[in-house]
């Protein structure tokens, strides 16, 4: 990324080797794969992102608790949850409800919408959000699925309970 | 009552397929460059996509528009002969132009082609409209959002050509193809680079109190409280203060969509031949929800019945949505 | 090449008797060459000044001013329509198109091209030539590098090649007057307010930055367009004719400086010292022809 401010909230205190909860550890190398598929499934993804595959974005899905930080290079790919309160340096930050995050991603709720309605943030590099957002909608079918499918019936089940969470965690959430 | 053709955005190559699934009986699209006005990041399409999906629309018999609708400048033309190259040996159905050298090139270098006169050539006289097709043969307009229906059916009656109206989407205020507000903020130019408020300069702050401040590289377009709906970061959407309004203000127009779904039947009995719908900048879940609903309208119309309205307020700017111009003079 | 200082048509809604006066001492005093007359962007202002213009025109071409008819620049009632009709039936002046509606009259026949016509390169000038055009004023925004792109076509054609220098740019029309609604009015109802406002409407953001001005349908900028810094390379670009926009300063100098740096008889410094001694309420800006933000100002090397 050049000429494009890099936002550090947080960046010093991620780098002190505070240890995240058990969980968190456990997930890190499931994301990592799954990030590794994601990307060799939908090549398309990739080539479309262009010159902000360097971007770093940190995904705020209200609700979980934890943050997503995802660098989508093909070179140095990086899925990596984050302990919340404790933001790793990043260039753009996308948040809203877990949910609607996941229906964004599968195309299947508009970006646009849910940004006038103010249920999802930007804050950062617009560019590298907008180009995202623009490249997953080029996705067909659902990477969600995709991912879940990864784990046969037990990744379904986590994807279902997942949702599930996240809809405990919004109580204004609709099912 | 002519078949109203439901013309469609189509952002990306799945974009399309979801719009010619959704109902469309054409659909628009652009390169990945400065020849269409929605020059956008990780949009549009490859000469390659293009190809594939020309071929993929052709098939199942749906029209393909390719925008060629911004103005080269100078030593830059061949950006957009060489589109317009592309375009016709993949057999799309019309170019859609602004620029009086670009139309003039197509007339004459592909004279088979159609050609459709763009928003951004901002003809909105019957004068202006005969212009173009009698230099360049243009066979359809696309009506600036500034005409009232009785307007439009009796403009219909003074032109030779097609006629295409906005019905659902952004509602851009400026007269198109005349606004230079982003070029002189950012530096790139809405005619000749395709961009309009462009997202590389575009920058939300948000304070402790959930206060999104929206810039245009350092200039303010607007401020907005936790609780109230945003619009697109664009200038001519943004508040200001005047010497005669004590507080900020939507000087030139509320974040708001236009949405023409209950004047379907009027304007297709001024003599409208299409219904544009805007937004190649939206996702499929818009293209999905606004081409299907706007399909049902139409045929119900078509099959003598009263359309039944899915309710698209949800996918409007600033979740409000206007007849704009359509409706009355007053808006002016 | 010929350096021909020109005096664009005033975008505000100055009272009848300002206007009267401004042209008066244009004429006698001022040494510009040419000077476009006309209403360019309201149709309902226009009644107020129509039936001066004959008179106006005359006292300028008494004082060695050629006098180009200038058309509005939204054309879309009866009304709008028709005074296009009517100035492109002008056969003892030149006049200047600034909507396309005027294309469809004149073709054949001589007429200028204004700078609201989107003429951004050469074919499209190539196109216009060939129909009558002999003279075409660029769009604000055009970066220098295009103007010379296409300096050297207008040279090729014979044409005459205009570029603003100096005043408030024009940055967006639009059917909604926003002066009206600036006062909760609408078009068809505005009372004219605009004329309270001589150098438009100014519009701050909500940080508190001045930013735009408001000319009822017309938005400016705040910043006020000088190229005198630029004014060789401008040449260089094959451009034959520089244009003046008034607005609320004194004009008679504005027009001194540029006639004098023109012409050899100041240097660029000395005129950038005399235009900054006039105080004007506007910061400068050159950004459009670097190819930068408009509003930003450029130091060029002298």
């Amino acid at each position: 990324m050049t000429d494009v401010p890099t936002h550090d909230s947080g960046g010093a205190h991620a780098a002190t080797g505070w240890a995240p909860p058990l969980p968190l550890f456990l997930l890190q190398p499931v994301l990592a794969r799954v990030v590794r598929r994601v990307a060799s499934r939908y090549p398309e993804l990739l080539e479309r992102l262009g010159p902000v595959r360097g971007a770093r974005f940190l995904i705020d899905p209200r609700g979980l608790p934890f943050t997503l930080l995802l660098k989508p290079d093909p070179d140095a790919l990086l899925l990596r949850a984050c302990p919340r309160g404790r933001p790793p340096a990043h260039d753009a930050l996308i948040a809203g409800r877990f949910l609607d995050l996941l229906e964004l991603v599968d195309a299947a709720e508009d970006g646009d919408a849910l940004f006038f309605s103010r249920e999802l943030t930007i804050t950062g590099d617009t560019e590298a959000v907008v180009t995202l957002r623009n490249a997953l909608d080029n996705v067909e079918g659902s990477v969600a699925a995709t991912v879940a499918g990864m784990f046969g019936p037990p990744g379904r089940a986590a994807l279902a309970a997942l949702r599930r969470a996240a809809r405990r965690g919004t109580p204004e959430a609709q099912p | 009552m002519i078949r109203p053709e439901l013309v469609c955005p189509a952002g990306t190559p799945a974009g399309l397929r979801t719009a010619v699934e959704a109902g469309a009986d054409t659909v628009y699209c652009g390169f990945q460059n400065a020849t269409n006005a929605r020059n956008f990041p990780g949009l549009n399409f490859t000469p390659q996509e293009m190809e594939r999906a020309v071929g993929h629309a052709h098939d199942r018999g749906t029209k393909v528009l390719l925008a060629l609708n911004t103005f080269p400048p100078a030593g830059k033309f061949d950006l957009w002969r060489d589109a317009a190259a592309l375009g016709a040996e993949m057999g799309v159905d019309a170019f859609i132009v602004a620029d009086i050298g670009v139309a003039d090139h197509i007339a004459r270098e592909h004279p088979g082609a159609r050609l459709h006169l763009s928003v951004q050539a901002a003809a909105s006289s019957p004068e202006a409209i005969r212009y173009y097709c009698r230099e360049f043969g243009v066979k359809r307009v696309v009506l600036p959002r500034i005409l009232t229906v009785p307007e439009i059916e009796a403009l219909a009656a003074e032109i030779p050509c097609e006629i295409e109206t906005f019905i659902f989407g952004n509602h851009g205020l400026m007269v198109e193809g005349r606004c230079s507000l982003t070029n002189y903020v950012t530096g790139l130019s809405t005619n000749m680079d395709g961009v309009c408020s462009p997202a590389a300069d575009v920058h939300y702050d948000r304070d402790t109190e959930g206060t999104m401040t929206t810039r245009l590289r350092d200039v303010t377009i607007d401020r907005f409280g936790c609780a109230e709906t945003a619009g697109y970061p664009t200038i001519c959407k943004g508040r200001y203060h005047a010497p005669h309004r004590e507080d900020g203000y939507y000087a030139f127009e509320e974040p708001v969509s236009l949405n023409l779904a209950k004047l379907l039947p009027s304007l297709m009995g001024a003599g409208v031949h299409a219904f544009k719908i805007e937004g190649r900048q939206r996702s499929r879940a818009y293209v999905r929800k606004v081409v299907g609903a706007f399909r049902r309208a139409v045929d119900d119309v078509m099959a003598g019945e009263t359309p039944a309205l899915d309710d698209l307020v949800a996918l409007t700017e600033g979740r409000k949505q206007t007849e704009g111009a359509f409706k009355t003079k007053k808006w002016r | 090449m010929s350096r021909k200082l020109t005096l664009g048509p005033i975008p505000f809604h100055w009272p009848a008797e300002t206007k009267r006066d401004f042209y008066a001492r244009i004429a006698d005093e001022a040494p510009v060459d040419e000077v476009y007359l006309g209403e360019v962007i309201c149709s309902k202002r226009a009644p107020f000044f129509e039936r001066a213009y004959a008179a106006v025109a005359d006292r300028l071409e008494r004082g060695g001013k050629r006098v180009i008819l200038s058309s509005l620049s939204e054309v879309m009632t009866k009304r709008e329509r028709q005074m296009m009709a009517g100035l492109c039936e002008v056969d003892d002046r030149e006049i200047e198109i600034n909507n396309n509606s005027g294309l469809l009259h004149v073709s054949g026949r001589t007429h200028r091209i204004g700078p609201m016509m989107n003429v951004y390169n050469e074919r499209t000038l190539a196109v216009l030539h060939v129909r009558g055009a002999t003279h075409f004023a660029l769009p604000v925004e055009m970066p220098g590098h295009a103007v010379a792109r296409i300096g050297q076509a207008a040279a090729a054609a014979g044409a005459g090649l205009e570029v603003q220098v100096f005043g408030r740019a024009s940055l967006a029309v639009s059917a909604r007057c926003y002066h009206a609604r600036a006062h909760g009015r609408t078009k068809d109802n505005c009372q004219f307010v605009c004329e309270d406002d001589p150098d438009g409407m100014p519009l701050t953001t909500l940080a508190g930055e001045p930013f735009l001005r408001i000319n009822g349908i017309q938005t400016l900028s705040q910043s006020c367009v000088n190229l005198l810094g630029d004014l060789d390379d401008v040449a260089a670009s094959g451009v034959t004719h520089y244009r003046l926009v008034p607005q609320d300063t004194d004009m008679l100098a504005v027009v001194g400086v540029f006639r004098d740096v023109l012409d050899g008889r100041a240097t660029g410094a000395e005129g950038a010292a005399r235009m900054d001694a006039l105080d004007i309420a506007a910061p400068f800006s050159n950004g459009f022809w670097h190819a930068r933000p408009g509003a930003h100002h450029v130091r060029t090397a002298r």
